[in-house]
């Protein structure tokens, strides 16, 4: 188009004249100023609602490596003698805010606040902490198993905050049983990397999960099974701890239960450790 | 250029201008409109070729179980006995009963399932496996929690399982499309059992003939009975 219009105040300089040289500089203006308009408020492209949807997965091998870019605080080849490791997922982040409260309560954020208190009752149990984010990034479901799987004898867990149940309480839930599938060599697919530790999960979530019963009061005195997504792809124990809920009017409800959480994560964790047999290697089946 | 030319290329340049500026933000409203009208039309035509078959109101009304929320808060579902009209095919009998529980309890804050969620197709594979197509709703207006999507999950697994014996495991699709999660946490890639201890013996069920039924729109009056703790029979396989 803008060659066209070049053409036109070319040729009105040398064939039309003076007034046809005053025309075309009106209509070159005239296209001008419709072009600047059209870009000046885009029509929004239409994109599709179903942008989340996924393919099917398809099995990989366990990883030896964490993924890259993801924030490491210990060395995979620091020597251990037993579970010393405790992987921390506060859930969501990024333009992920999790679940909101009416009152501008985000699950994104108070999970990292609940994260620095579980972290230090964890350190303060002895146990080395990494956590899968440590500001609002959003890592995917698989780079933050990615940093559990490549581990050697550590547990993982995932905290939330509800936008639903009773104020006040806790839950522990563990994965809803996966049949178990072992491929070629031993090696368990990616996306059934959870399967070989229910056992070892239910464990883990029972000890967490009765303490937090006895803190919280109306908070089940053992762990639920569901399907969380999160824990399908941990080649460790791994638990979710949810609390209830966004949904309380003043966000120091929530805050005055963390180091009450806190403290029976860690508590829990430091009963389950005489239980786990580490495997030899990052990955490894119990 | 003379003063007088001067004034009418202006005059004319804001009369061009004040011209686009009327002119651009209506065409830009047309074309949203436009797409807003082809989206709405997709989904109707989908609706229309999946659920327009009404009701025989000459089949028996039986006593369907269906699953709703307990009310304590605690993730626990109540089941409740509605009388419907249940006809014998499972694909139709599936879509009877999940309609109604998509339309919901008397009591709307027992809802386990967003008010604007729709069946939008359903379907059982030989083998029990049964594929429930909701509309986008499902994943957007569920609550984000572990919690409040496993109840969601579970209300829809369970009431199969007490209405409609020959499905055996259920794959939840959205749009048509396969998603990660349901809001942010429940896994959505593999199936949930559904009738668990059936699913040993696998009988083979006759493929199914796929006919629409009509969506029942009547809320009923539940009978409370008993509740069922979340998860209970969720189990799930990829």
């Amino acid at each position: 188009m803008l060659l066209d219009v070049e053409n036109i105040v070319r040729m009105s300089g040398h064939a039309w004249g003076r007034s046809g040289y005053r025309i075309g500089a009106l209509f070159f203006l005239l296209v001008l100023g419709a072009v600047a308009l059209s870009f000046s408020s885009p029509v929004p492209s239409q994109t599709s609602p179903t942008a989340s949807a996924t393919q099917s997965p398809v099995p990989q091998a366990l990883p030896t490596a964490p993924a890259q870019g993801i924030p490491q605080t210990i060395s995979p080849a620091m020597p251990r003698a037993g579970l010393n490791v405790v992987v921390l997922d506060p859930a969501h982040g990024g333009t992920d805010p999790g679940a909101r409260g009416t009152g501008g309560i985000r699950e994104s954020e108070i999970v990292l606040d609940f994260a620095a208190q579980v972290r230090r009752s964890l350190e303060a149990q002895g146990f080395q902490v990494v956590q899968t984010r440590q500001g609002n990034e959003d890592p995917s479901f698989d780079d933050r198993s990615a940093i559990a799987n490549a581990q050697s004898g550590a547990v993982f867990v995932t905290l939330h905050i509800a936008s639903t149940g009773l104020p006040g309480t806790a839950r522990v839930y563990v994965n809803s049983d996966l049949p178990v599938t072992t491929g070629v060599g031993g090696l368990i697919p990616w996306d059934r990397a959870q399967t070989p530790f229910q056992g070892l999960s239910r464990k883990l979530g029972d000890f967490v999960q009765g303490l937090l019963a006895q803190r919280f009061k109306g908070s089940p005195n053992t762990a639920q099974t569901a399907a969380v997504r999160q824990l399908r792809t941990t080649a460790a124990p791994a638990i979710a701890v949810e609390i209830s809920s966004v949904v309380v009017e003043d966000r120091a409800d929530l805050d005055r239960m963390a180091p009450g959480v806190a403290d029976s994560i860690a508590t829990g964790v430091a009963a389950f450790r005489p239980s786990y047999v580490v495997p030899t290697a990052a990955g490894g089946t119990p | 250029m003379t003063a007088r030319w001067i004034r009418w290329v202006v005059g004319i340049l804001s009369v061009s201008v004040l011209v686009g500026a009327i002119y651009f933000p209506i065409l830009r409203r047309r074309l949203r409109l436009a797409a807003k009208l082809q989206q709405e039309t997709a989904e109707q035509a989908r609706r229309e070729l999946t659920q327009a078959v009404p009701i025989n109101s000459g089949e028996p009304r039986v006593k369907a179980k269906l699953f709703w929320a307990s009310g304590n808060g605690d993730g626990t579902l109540l089941d409740s006995t509605v009388e419907l009209p249940l006809l014998s095919d499972p694909v139709l009998r599936s879509k009877q009963v999940l309609n109604t529980l998509l339309a919901g309890p008397v009591d709307a804050d027992l809802r386990t399932l967003p008010p604007d969620a729709v069946l939008l197709a359903f379907y059982l594979l030989p083998n029990g496996t049964a594929i429930a197509d909701f509309s986008e709703a499902l994943a957007t207006a569920t609550p984000s929690g572990i919690q409040s999507e496993q109840l969601a999950v579970d209300s829809i697994t369970k009431t199969l399982e007490a209405n409609v014996p020959k499905v055996q495991r259920l794959k939840i699709l959205i749009h048509g499309q396969e998603v990660e999660t349901l809001a942010g946490h429940l896994d959505l890639t593999g199936t949930f059992l559904v009738n668990a201890n059936r699913v040993q013996a696998a009988p083979a069920t006759s493929p199914s003939a796929g006919k629409p039924s009509a969506p029942a729109t009547d809320k009923p009056a539940p009978t409370a009975t008993r509740s069922t703790k979340p998860g209970s029979c969720l189990g799930r396989e990829h």
